[in-house]
This record gives structure tokens, sequence and C-alpha cells, in this order.
């Protein structure tokens, strides 16, 4: 019964976003207002109905209804009850469910808040948006339906949820990076608006920058989840390693960052135009190809989607056809967004155009090593482009944009005066070094990499702090000097230090961390990293759904005892995998982690036993949770609100002005044709 | 030929923006033809086609009973054959759990000079379904039709 309604729900989910598709954006060329306002009404319905389809899924996962595939192979009646709910986007189908829903999501908030947008662009918008949820809805319908049934000869029970996702980061971290993923559709659908209408000011730059922000700020705590369950989940204890799946997200991330800061820039002084417009509409394409890799089955990666070579098939059409009508429709008509650029060599706008071309060349550098070996593969050589590539080329642009971190927040717009700034910054850059020198002094061993990791992150750190000592200078006092500054600067500021956090983190992990491999008996010591390891006993236990075997390790450090680990090695009954279970110490200078490999003897009583000492691996995803906190402060910020306002009232004015002028500037006409398309 | 300042800016902005993509793509160009694995069959690699000093990827399958396993440390001996030639391989850091003799595996490392491939890594699968598609490919380029339908990889992103 749940299923069919959630199946109808989802056929008529499809109808909507044809209808919103078609209907409003055909009455914004016609000038029939009763289709215009269609527009609202149909993003709220597509919005309930997907909602509605979802929990439909989520109580056949509750009440274990078997009948539906998608339930039997990923649930099972001995899975707790939290995890039948987030097993819902536990595999492909669900979690493109749940993607559809927030896409959906996205889009109701659009309806719901555009009051201050011209009635047309609003439309509009809601119009672009229609379409790429029909094409997100068709997928989920025709390739990738969750609610088919098993019917008649239904399993008495389910397969089993994987046990590497039945965790905590597991229930919220795809949430999250979804929420990134197609958050960027927003400002892709006000792009297309833009250059349908064949216009694009500061004012839209404006509107978008919230949205934009916003969709950033989840992908960069999704991605953040992401890091942080690889590392305590899959028993390996990295963080990161440019796995295609990683760059998947990291690629939208890195370009959705370059279109934050350009359109700082358009909002601020109205140039950049035709830059941001072209960034807004790469940064979900590469969206789109993000979920063409992970869910087509083209590459060989830990964690990629089953594959399905017509699911493969239906997102690279869609994918070419999104990025195709976009970038028609921007050889078009970006001609017609004059910038006039006018600034000098030494200007916040001159800075921020670098920090474009860098995060550019970073998304590029990212892209090539991830698309090469598909290329390799279908000239029938067989390559894999790893860790090795990546770090030894993305370091370049990421140490030139340190650089400019320091300095760029600094500058005024237009142009700076140099002189007054040169003896501050070389203060900075030698206490910057000094401190760097001193650090790696005290931690004992030097590394170049960590010497200019920890002085670049002093660098941007310090001059953060200076540029809020320069901005607050009037003010007496330091709660007077706190409240004088908007939420933009603090989130920005909150954001940069995020940055600053999360490369001392990275480089301090990647040279201190000592990671053994070894062969442990119980009663065996071993010294690491001046801890002292020792294997104390191993028991066996039964438990809801699994059983497993725990090892405990007493932990000393000098004569004194610190702690005791007991990482775990389990086997799951319904579906007979292994899963290892890491025990982790966390501080903030240090992770202490223990994770099983094997038994080595009959009586389990010897063991593989990975321990490591990470230094500082906190600070990576500390700084990553400063940067998501940090944009989600800055959109907080009382002027995009005033200013949207300010704007709304200007347009009323402009669009008065326009109808006593008969309607001369309806631009929109020319094309209609290929705006529909 | 006098020059209005804004084009010269313009010209300025272009050719340094040519400038660095030259530069990107250089590198990336020159780190690729470094940096990058290629895969070898264990018939590629008897017939000497396997780089030499570099780190490559073998793939196929673990041979019935060639695993050996040190009784002191972690080393660990066996056998990737793609039924036509086999490969030693050795392996002294904590084996993946899927790891077991018949099964499909991938290593990466690189060959000593006693013809023994010394793996850095081992990749490890989540599924006991799956197969890489390089152990796949391995067996059909040794002249081992596979069933391709069965190759699934699951869990999330």
């Amino acid at each position: 019964m749940h299923a069919e309604f959630g199946n109808y729900l989802l056929v008529f989910a499809f109808v909507i976003s044809i209808s919103l598709s078609v209907f409003p954006l055909l009455g914004t060329f016609t000038k029939q207002m009763s289709l215009v306002y269609t527009a609202k009404p149909l993003a709220i319905l597509f919005f309930v109905s997907l909602f509605g389809s979802f929990v439909c899924l989520a109580y056949a996962f509750f009440i274990d209804d078997f009948t539906i595939a998608y339930v039997a192979q990923h649930s099972n009646s001995l899975l707790p009850d939290r995890y039948k709910i987030s097993a819902v986007w536990g595999a492909h189908e669900g979690s493109f469910l749940l993607w559809v829903l927030i896409f959906s999501g996205w889009t109701l908030a659009v309806a719901l808040t555009g009051k201050n947008l011209p009635k047309l662009s609003h439309s509009r918008i809601l119009s672009v948006l229609g379409i790429i949820g029909c094409g997100f809805v068709s997928f989920l319908l025709f390739t990738s339906n969750p609610f088919e049934r098993t019917l008649p000869f239904y399993p008495v029970d389910g397969a089993d949820l994987n046990p590497l996702l039945q965790d905590f980061g597991l229930i919220i971290h795809p949430p999250l990076l979804y929420m990134g993923y197609v958050g960027f559709a927003v400002s892709f659908a006000f792009a297309i608006t833009a250059l349908i209408e064949g216009e694009w000011n500061a004012t839209w730059a404006r509107w978008t920058r919230p949205w934009t922000i916003a969709a950033w700020s989840s992908l960069t705590l999704g991605i953040m989840l992401g890091s942080w369950w690889a590392y305590y989940e899959l028993g390996w204890g990295g963080w990161w390693m440019w796995d295609p799946s990683e760059n998947a997200s990291f690629m939208p991330w890195l370009s959705g960052t370059a279109l934050m800061h350009s359109l700082a820039v358009t909002d601020k002084r109205n140039s950049f135009k035709g830059w941001t417009l072209g960034l807004s509409l790469a940064t979900f394409s590469l969206s789109l190809l993000g979920t063409f890799l992970i869910r087509s089955g083209v590459l060989t990666s830990v964690h990629a989607f089953a594959n399905d070579p017509t699911r493969g098939r239906f997102i690279l059409f869609f994918l070419a056809f999104v990025v195709g009508s976009a970038l028609i429709l921007f050889l078009f008509r970006a001609s017609k967004v004059k910038t006039k650029a006018n600034f000098s060599e030494f200007s916040k706008d001159m800075f921020l155009l670098l920090n474009n071309v860098l995060f550019i060349s970073a998304t590029f550098i990212v892209l090539f090593g991830t698309l090469y070996p598909l290329f390799a593969d279908a000239m029938g050589k067989k390559i894999s482009v790893g860790a090795p590539y990546f770090n030894s080329i993305f370091p370049i642009p990421l140490v030139a944009i340190f650089m400019l971190l320091g300095v760029g927040p600094l500058l005024n717009w237009k142009k700076h005066d140099f002189s007054k700034l040169k003896i501050p910054l070389l203060k900075i850059a030698a206490i910057s070094v000094v401190l760097s020198l001193f650090s790696t002094w005290l931690l004992d061993r030097f590394y170049l990499w960590v010497f200019v990791g920890l002085a670049l992150s002093l660098w941007v750190g310090l001059n953060s702090f200076y540029n809020l000592t320069l901005l607050t200078k009037y003010k007496k006092g330091l709660s007077a000097k706190l409240a004088s500054l908007n939420r933009a600067t603090i989130g920005m500021t909150l954001a940069h230090i995020g940055v600053v956090v999360l490369l001392a983190g990275v480089v301090l992990t990647s040279y201190y961390s000592v990671e053994r491999d070894l062969r442990m008996a119980v009663g065996e010591s071993q010294e690491i990293a001046g801890y002292n390891f020792k294997m104390k006993a191993v028991e066996n236990v039964q438990m809801e759904n699994y059983r497993a075997t725990i090892v405990s390790f007493d932990i000393y450090q000098g004569d004194s005892m610190l702690l005791t680990l007991k990482p775990e090695k389990r086997f799951y009954l319904a579906g007979g995998q292994m899963m290892t279970e890491a025990d982790i110490d966390a501080t903030l200078s240090r992770d202490l982690y223990i994770a099983l490999g094997e038994p080595l003897d009959n009586q389990g009583q010897v063991w593989s036993v990975r321990i490591y000492v990470k230094a500082f691996i906190r600070l990576i995803w500390l700084g990553a949770i400063f940067m998501g906190f940090g944009g989600i402060i800055s959109l907080l910020d009382k002027r995009y609100r005033k200013l949207q306002a300010k704007d709304n009232q200007a347009k009323y004015n402009q669009a008065k002005y326009n109808q006593a002028k008969g309607n001369q500037s309806s631009d929109s006409q020319t094309q209609p044709d290929m705006a529909i398309s | 030929m006098a020059m209005k300042p804004h084009r010269k800016k313009r010209l300025t902005a272009i050719l340094s923006s040519v400038i660095g993509v030259a530069i990107v793509v250089a590198l990336v160009l020159y780190a690729s033809e470094q940096k990058m694995n290629l895969f070898v069959t264990p018939t590629e690699v008897q017939a000497g086609k396997a780089p030499v000093d570099r780190i490559f990827r073998i793939g196929g399958l673990v041979k019935d009973g060639s695993v050996k396993r040190s009784s002191s440390s972690l080393l660990t001996e066996f056998i990737v054959t793609d039924m036509v030639a086999d490969i030693y391989v050795t392996y002294d850091k904590i084996m993946p759990d899927l790891f077991r003799e018949g099964q499909g595996v991938v290593a990466m490392g690189k060959m000593n000079s006693e013809g023994v491939f010394v793996a850095s890594n081992i990749l490890a699968k989540h599924d006991e379904e799956y197969k890489a598609p390089e152990v796949l490919d391995a067996l059909e380029r040794a002249g081992h039709p596979v069933d391709r339908t069965k190759s699934k990889s699951e869990g999330q992103e």
C-alpha cells in the first residue's frame, strides 16, 4: 500500500516538475500572469509530493517491508531502528530519492523567499529548477525506482545494511553532502535566468550570494563528515586519499569556492560578471559530473555505487543537456553582459581575480587526475592516478593561494596604497617565519613542508587578526570592537581561520604521525612515539546483530597508565561481512588509534594490529567545521536582507519606468525557444 | 602604436592568464608522466612488459594454496595469477579483510631484482561479490571469459 502510494507520489512529482519547467517559463514570455503565478504553488507541490514519497520509503524500512526489493537488499529485521531510517539512504535508489528531496527543498526555499525578486525572474528561476528537477525525478523513476517489488517471492528477511553504513556519521553525512551538491543548482538557475534576460548586475549577484554560501557551507561540512567517517570507520586511519569519489565532491567545492569569491566582486563592484556567470554554470556542472562519476560505475573506487550502464548513460545525457544548453546560452548571451574592469594591480579586485585563477587551476588539476584514467581506459590503457600525482602538484596553487590570502582581505576595492601596508606586512611575515621555525624546532625534527605550511598558516592567521584590528580601530574597548563587526566579516574571518587550522593540521599530521602495522600476541608490548601499547586480553561477545572479538590494549606513558583502548573485529550475522571497528583516543594534539587486522594463530591470541599515533589530525576537521560555520554566520548578515529590500524598490521603479516606455525592454522575447530548451 | 590604457590592461590580463594556463597544463602533464601508475597483468609482467623501477599495479586472483605467512612478522607471500602466468608477491602490512585465496586482488608496488613483486598497498574492496574491473580485465586478457554483470560494488559516496 505505502509502496504504491510512494510510487504514485513520485509519478505525481514527475508531472509537477514538467509543469513547473513549462508553464511559468511560457507565461513569462507570453506575458500571461496566470501562468507566471503557477510557479510557487507548483514548487510547493513538488516538495510535498517528494517528501510524501520519502516518508513512504522510510515507513517501509521501519516496518520491515521486504516485499520492496530495495528494503530487502538494504535492511534486516535485526537492524536497530535508527539505522533502519538511515538505511533509506544507504544505497543508490534511496540516496537518490533523498538527493531529489533535498533538491526540491532548495526549490521550495527559493519559492518561499523570493518575495523581493521581480516576479518574472522569480518564476523563471523556479522553472529552470523545475527542468533540473524533472531530469532528477525521471532518473529516479525510470532507472532507480526504490519502490520496486520483489513479489511474488519475497524474502523472509532482508540482506542487511552494509555494516560500514551502520554508523552515526553515515546518518548525517549524505544529507549534508547532497545539500551542498544540489544547492549549487540554485546559483545555476539564477545564472541561466540572468542570461535569458540578458541582464546580470550587482543586484543579481547579491541575490545569488547567500544561496551559494549556503550550498558551499553544507558541502564543506558534508565533505568533512565523510573524511571523519572514513578515518574511524574504515579502520584505515587516513583522512583523504584522493579517491575519485572524494574528488567528485572536491571539484564542485573548489569551483564553488571560486564562485563565492567572484560573487563578492560582482556584488560590491559590479564587475567580473561574465566570469561569475561562467563559474555558476561550471560549479553545478561539476556537481552533476560528480554524480555521474559516482553513480554510473565508471570509476574504480572503494565506494562507488552499484553499476548499471543505463544509469550512467542517463546521467551522461542529462549532463550533456545541462552543460550544452548552459554553454550555448552563455556563448550567445554573455557578451550582452558587459564588464568595465577598472582596478589597479594592487587592489582587492585583483587579489580576488588571482584567487579565482588559482582555484580554477586547482579544480583543473583535480579534474584532470580524476578523468584521465577514464580516457586512458577508452584508449585501451589501464592507469590509476592517485595520491602521488595529486600530492606533487596540488600544493603549488595552494601555496600561492595562501600567500595571497594573507594580503587580500586587507586591501581596498579598486586601488590600495601599498606603501602603508608594506611595513606591517613585512613585520607579520617575519613573525610568521620565526614562529614557524620555532614550532618546527619544538617538534624536534625539521621538515621543509611543515615549515612552509606553518609559516603560511601563521601568515594568514595573523593577517586576519590584523585586519580585524584595522576594521575596528576607531572603537574603544573589546566589546565595542566586536559589536561593530558585521556578521559577514566575522564569518569570513572565521572561515579563513578555519583554512589556517586545516592547513596546520594537514602538514603536522602528514609529517609527525607514526604508523605501525604489527604482529602482536597477548601480553606483548610495543613502544611507539613515546607510548607503550600493551596487548592485554582477547574476548568474544555476542551483540544484537553481530558477533565481535574485542582486543583490549593498555596504554602507558612512562610508568603511568593512560587508558585502555578496545578495538573490535565484527562479524555481521545477516550479511556475513567482517568489519574493523577501530578504537581511538582523541585529543587536539594527537590521536591514539588502534585497529585490528586478523587473527594469526588458531587460538586468536596473536593478531595483526595497526597502531597509529596521529599528530594533530583533529585540526583538519576542526578547521573544516570553522569554515562551514564561518559560511553560515556570514549568511546571517543583515545586509543581504536590507539590500534586497532596497533593490526590490529600485527594481519596482525600473519596472514602472519600462512600462511607461511601452515595454521596449522585452529582450527576453528574442530567443524564447532556446530558453525553453 | 599607442594603446589605450584599458586595452593595454586587457592585453596584460589575457597574456598573463594564457601564461598561467600554460604553466598549469605543463605541470599537470609533467606530474602525470611521473606519477601515474600503469596497470599490468601477470602475463605482461612475465613477458617483461612491466615498468622498471616504477610503481605499478598488478591484478588477478590469489592462487589457491599459495598464501604463506611468516611466524614472526606480518610478512605474507602469495601468488597472483591470471591463470596463465604466476607472479610472486610479498606484503608486510595488514591484509584487507577480503583477502582470501581464490579471490580477486589488486596490488600496488614494484618488482625487485629477484622478480618478486613487493607490494606497498593491497587494495581493499568492501563487498564479497565485488571484483575490481582490473581483475576481470586481467582474467579476460588472459583468455578467461568473465561475467561482468556480477561485478558490482556497493557502499556510499
